[in-house]
């Protein structure tokens, strides 16, 4: 069940990549941080988000719920990558490594739990 | 008010006191080298750290250009509160960067006293850019001169893969 969703994550990197290199073709102000739905595949929808330093946000929402807007799935982005950049600060933190923050966790998953 | 002072004092001390654990072991000759890395080091990874933060609002960087103008007044400014005076490239990936009065080495002289000290205070900025640089995306070589203070020079190689 788990592996799925890895599965499902590593094909939305492509999908990411994809974006990123078409920005610089397409209009010149379109350099927003928040990619927007990446792709639906039957039983998700998978929604992208990349930093300047190039870390990338992947959230996948189940299909059946459709009451979530474009606008918390922002909203969502925005409270991740405020709580990345507190786990960046943090000493302790080597970058690169998984991130074993209580803090972090705790933030993600208030955040789960209030989107369901 | 006092807050300016605040990092200069601290980052003197650091270099007070790497030089001062250094000195304590017999290796004279490796001294140097071994502190201005550390030094080097340190200033790496709170570069990174800045710049997941100063970075958090703005839209994506297009080009190399784009990054180190951001880095030239942006962060600068933020950091030194001042900006870089003058960028110079030659578009193949180096740039030199340009400070004709650099936060950190004001209180030293104006002049050629103490010059052989400078670049000691100034690996930890050096550290900084690099540090700033990679987590934007792109590995450099940072160096750093200074013939008249306190006005220096960070020279930025890219690295190209």
């Amino acid at each position: 069940m788990l592996i799925s969703f890895h599965y499902t994550v590593h094909t939305s990197l492509d999908v990411v990549e994809e974006k990123i290199s078409g920005v610089g073709k397409a209009l010149a102000d379109q350099r927003e941080l928040y990619l927007g739905l990446l792709y639906p595949t039957e039983d998700y929808k998978v929604y992208g988000y990349m930093t300047n330093s190039k870390v990338k946000f992947v959230i996948v929402v189940d299909s059946s719920n459709t009451s979530l807007r474009d606008n918390e799935i922002r909203s969502m982005f925005r409270k991740l990558h405020n709580s990345f950049t507190d786990v960046m600060c943090n000493p302790f933190y080597n970058p690169g490594d998984p991130i074993q923050s209580k803090a972090f966790d705790s933030i993600v998953s208030t955040m789960m739990v209030q989107a369901f | 008010m006092a807050d300016d002072a605040l990092f200069e004092f601290l980052h003197m001390e650091i270099v007070a006191h790497v030089y001062k654990e250094q000195a304590t072991r017999e290796d004279i000759d490796k001294e140097r080298v071994t502190c201005v890395s550390t030094l080097e080091l340190m200033g790496f990874r709170v570069g990174q750290g800045l710049i997941e933060r100063f970075t958090k609002d703005c839209p994506t960087f297009k080009e190399d250009l784009d990054i180190m103008k951001f880095l030239c007044k942006d962060l600068w400014s933020t950091i030194f509160r001042k900006q870089i005076d003058n960028l110079r490239t030659n578009h193949q990936g180096t740039y030199v960067l340009q400070d004709n009065k650099f936060a950190l080495l004001t209180q030293f002289s104006t002049g050629k006293q103490y010059l052989e000290e400078a670049p000691k205070y100034l690996a930890f900025s050096c550290g900084l850019i690099r540090g700033a640089l990679s987590n934007l995306g792109l590995e450099s070589v940072v160096t750093a001169e200074v013939s008249l203070m306190p006005s220096c020079k960070f020279q930025v190689v890219i690295q190209k893969l």
